[in-house]
């Protein structure tokens, strides 16, 4: 069966607010980009189009209608994926896998600035019976888990303020991100308690933008560009959607998501095979969670780790050097495609002053409080 | 598949339990043997659940497994088994559990004012637009182009409510007449009541397995033969309504990959979307089943019958079994298997080889068909 290749990239810069443009508008600009990094025409080369929303993030009933023209994808295949970006590109990687496809194009954006009752539409997700009625601010759930996870771990607040200023310090060297910041840790502890554990700093604040992928099947990967980018392993998967059910001291979907992942990409010992990756990190207890879920560390010693360093821009092992959700903005279901954007970027040599060396980068994504769902895909050259 | 009907002592997720359940038992396996899931279910509005699919996982048998969600409109219930089909396809599932659920019965007052959010916020929202009123622009047009009379279209209703008589989950199957058609309450001209499918609730599943592993599982496989899948733009103003370009497009797709020539001749049954009556009709020309114009005369001869040289919606279809949105994947997919598999009891056609079925959705802009051979 023929390999996958991600080989070209569009986006837009993610921003706070961005009132001059359109979701229609941002899709265009990222899509056309992508289209010119690729080399090619969407109107014929791209055989099918997948974008990755949901209703609510949106407002509207059925949003799949509003998808294909500003894609270039008129009269053609075309589906929405109600699922974080990574799991858009693993629906175009089995498309491609199938023999039917060649080049698909894969979209996801937020523009969640738009929305005015974020709230209120996160807690619409909760069940209606047994946890809506609860009411509250839904973010409660994450210092709920932040909680425990400290508690099974031995992770301190302390560690968990590390990864901000870390991922903010990264940010500042990302000129698409709109939250860098050279902080402290001090100062970090100092913000005020949201969700107690949870500080107002912990939490990855809201940003607009587009990313669309351009995936196509090695013959012409190989036609296209001279630097493709492999996809060597994709995985995703879900917990139970009960809160009352979960092991919340760690990641169990991202546990089986980059273990099919990592087989999928003969990975056995990914410590050593990754070299560097970007892992959700919506919270930053939750950066924490996901590198032990992907086995990048021994499981209850991220926290600690990420105090000595070892996870920084020229650490062992570095994670995050896109700045993550708290440094380019939490970009809801385009979350999962900045990091892979960022993972492409770098193997490509294109990440300007923050790149990094290595051939094998992992992305993870997650789909946000209350989901516990989440993709993984490992990338390489 | 569940009864489609109003069912408003269960939630989404026990009807999905119900049907995989009904899936796993006629494959005989459980739900260890699936290694993928991918679920297919409308609006969220209706449920009134953000993020439907992730509160429906557990009911589908997704929990701690691989699983997706796609979303069409009401092209869903096709397109979910064509999610299942490149799954199995790719290499990268063996054993694929397609669920489909819809729930409309919990939109008060009625599940129309979820559809007052599909449209264009600023150019038709404002108008206040109702669902049925753009299909009575779109039956207008199909019979004026074609000069096609109410008579022959109430025919394909009269055809699928009796059809339906026979199915088990039917919510609305009876032997009407024309004149009932005819004589039944003005919705929005030309369409009346009698012409509409029902709202309704439900869920339907079903199994995709790999070439390789099939042998183990059943002696009598119906397979997955050819898949299409297509959209048209979001300015449904631009379009002429007369003819489902995406459909043809979706089945052109379809019949290339099955090596389908004279689909008039090689499709043994089909099973084309009917939320109205009109639009079997409208989607036996956009599947190529019959030249543009023609398919009220093949309805009027009987043609379409169970008995006819092309059965038509043997099941009963929207108009009869009930139309919740994606789990009509049940009277669509789940039919068709029946038929070819030589399961569908009262319903089977004769010497059933090849079928296509079809769904259709968004803003009259989505078609997604599927082929299937046993």
């Amino acid at each position: 069966m023929t390999r996958v290749a991600i080989v070209g990239v569009g986006y837009t810069d993610f921003r706070s607010i961005t009132p001059e443009v359109s979701w229609k508008e941002i899709m265009y600009k990222a899509a056309s980009r992508a289209y010119d990094d690729a080399g090619i025409n969407p109107r014929r080369d791209v055989k099918s189009f997948i974008t990755c929303a949901e209703d609510y993030w949106e407002g509207f009933s059925i949003f799949d209608e509003f998808t294909p023209d500003q894609m270039g994808a008129v009269l053609r295949p075309m589906i929405t994926t109600c699922g974080d970006g990574i799991h858009g590109l693993a629906n175009a990687f089995m498309q491609i896998k199938t023999g039917l496809m060649d080049v698909v194009a894969v979209e996801s954006h937020s523009k969640i600035s738009d929305l005015i009752t974020y709230r209120d539409v996160v807690l619409f997700a909760f069940d209606p019976v047994y946890n809506r009625p609860l009411g509250g601010h839904p973010y409660y759930v994450a210092g709920l888990e932040m909680r425990k996870y400290m508690e099974k771990t031995g992770t301190t607040e302390e560690d968990c303020a590390h990864v901000v200023v870390k991922n903010k310090k990264n940010a500042m060297k990302n000129p698409l991100a709109g939250h860098e910041g050279d902080l402290t840790v001090d100062q970090v502890m100092k913000s005020r308690y949201m969700f107690e554990p949870l500080k107002k700093l912990d939490i990855a604040p809201l940003s607009d933008g587009a990313i669309v992928l351009i995936l196509a099947s090695e013959e012409k990967a190989k036609e296209l560009t001279d630097t493709p980018v492999w996809i060597k392993g994709v995985g995703w998967a879900s917990d139970t959607p009960w809160l009352e059910q979960r092991d919340w001291s760690k990641a169990v979907y991202t546990e089986l998501a980059s273990k099919n992942a990592y087989k999928m990409a003969g990975i056995s010992y990914p410590r050593k095979e990754i070299d560097f990756a970007e892992v959700d990190d919506k919270f930053s207890y939750k950066e924490l969670q996901h590198v032990e879920a992907c086995h990048l560390c021994p499981p209850g010693k991220a926290g600690r780790l990420v105090s000595e360093g070892y996870f920084e821009r020229n650490g062992v092992l570095p994670v995050n050097v896109s700045g993550g959700s708290i440094g380019c903005g939490n970009l809801i279901e385009a979350s999962g495609l900045q990091r892979t954007l960022e993972v492409v970027l770098q193997l490509k040599g294109e990440a300007g002053s923050r790149q990094l060396d290595g051939k094998t980068g992992l992305a993870a994504s997650w789909r946000g409080v209350p989901t516990a769902s989440g993709a993984c895909i490992v990338l390489g050259v | 598949m569940t009864i489609f009907s109003r069912r408003l002592k269960e939630t989404g997720k026990e009807m999905c339990f119900e049907a995989v359940r009904a899936a796993l038992d006629e494959a005989g396996l459980e739900l260890k043997d699936i290694d993928t899931v991918v679920c297919g279910t409308a609006p969220d509005a209706f449920d009134g659940i953000h993020m439907k699919g992730e509160n429906l996982l557990d009911g589908c048998g997704g929990s701690k497994k691989t699983y997706m969600r796609v979303f069409t409109g009401g092209g869903t219930g096709v397109l979910a088994p064509i999610a299942g089909w490149w799954h199995v396809a790719s290499g990268v599932s063996d054993v694929c559990l397609v669920v489909c659920e819809e729930k409309m019965s919990s939109c008060f007052p009625h599940p129309q004012s979820a559809f007052g959010h599909i449209w264009d916020p600023i150019l038709d929202r404002p108008l206040r637009p109702n669902l049925v009123w753009i299909f009575a622009m779109e039956m207008n047009r199909y019979m004026h182009v074609h000069n096609i009379s109410k008579e022959d279209i109430a025919l394909v209703s009269v055809k699928n409510k009796k059809n339906a008589l026979d199915h088990p989950s039917a919510q609305l199957a009876a032997n009407i007449t024309v004149d009932d058609v005819l004589n039944s309450e003005v919705m929005a001209w030309p369409v009346q009541r009698l012409d509409i499918s029902p709202p309704s609730d439900g869920a339907a599943a079903l199994i995709l397995v790999a070439e390789d592993k099939v042998s183990s599982i059943t002696d009598n496989p119906v397979w997955v033969e050819g898949v299409g899948w297509c959209i048209d733009s979001t300015m449904w103003t631009n379009r002429d309504l007369y003819f489902p370009q995406y459909v043809a497009k979706a089945a052109k797709m379809a019949y290339r990959m099955a090596g389908i020539h004279n689909p008039f001749k090689e499709i043994d049954v089909a099973e084309p979307y009917d939320p109205f009556d009109y639009k079997e009709l409208h989607h036996m020309e956009g599947l190529l089943l019959c030249k543009k114009g023609e398919a009220a005369r093949l309805t009027r001869e009987g043609v379409t019958e169970r008995d006819g040289d092309l059965p038509t919606c043997p099941s009963g279809g929207l108009l009869g079994v009930g139309n919740p949105i994606a789990a009509t994947m049940g009277i669509k997919a789940g039919e068709i298997y029946w038929q070819l598999a030589g399961k569908a009891g009262k319903r089977q056609v004769p010497d059933a080889r090849t079928g296509v079925c079809q769904a259709w959705g968004d803003l009259m802009q989505y078609g997604s068909v599927m082929v299937m051979r046993s």
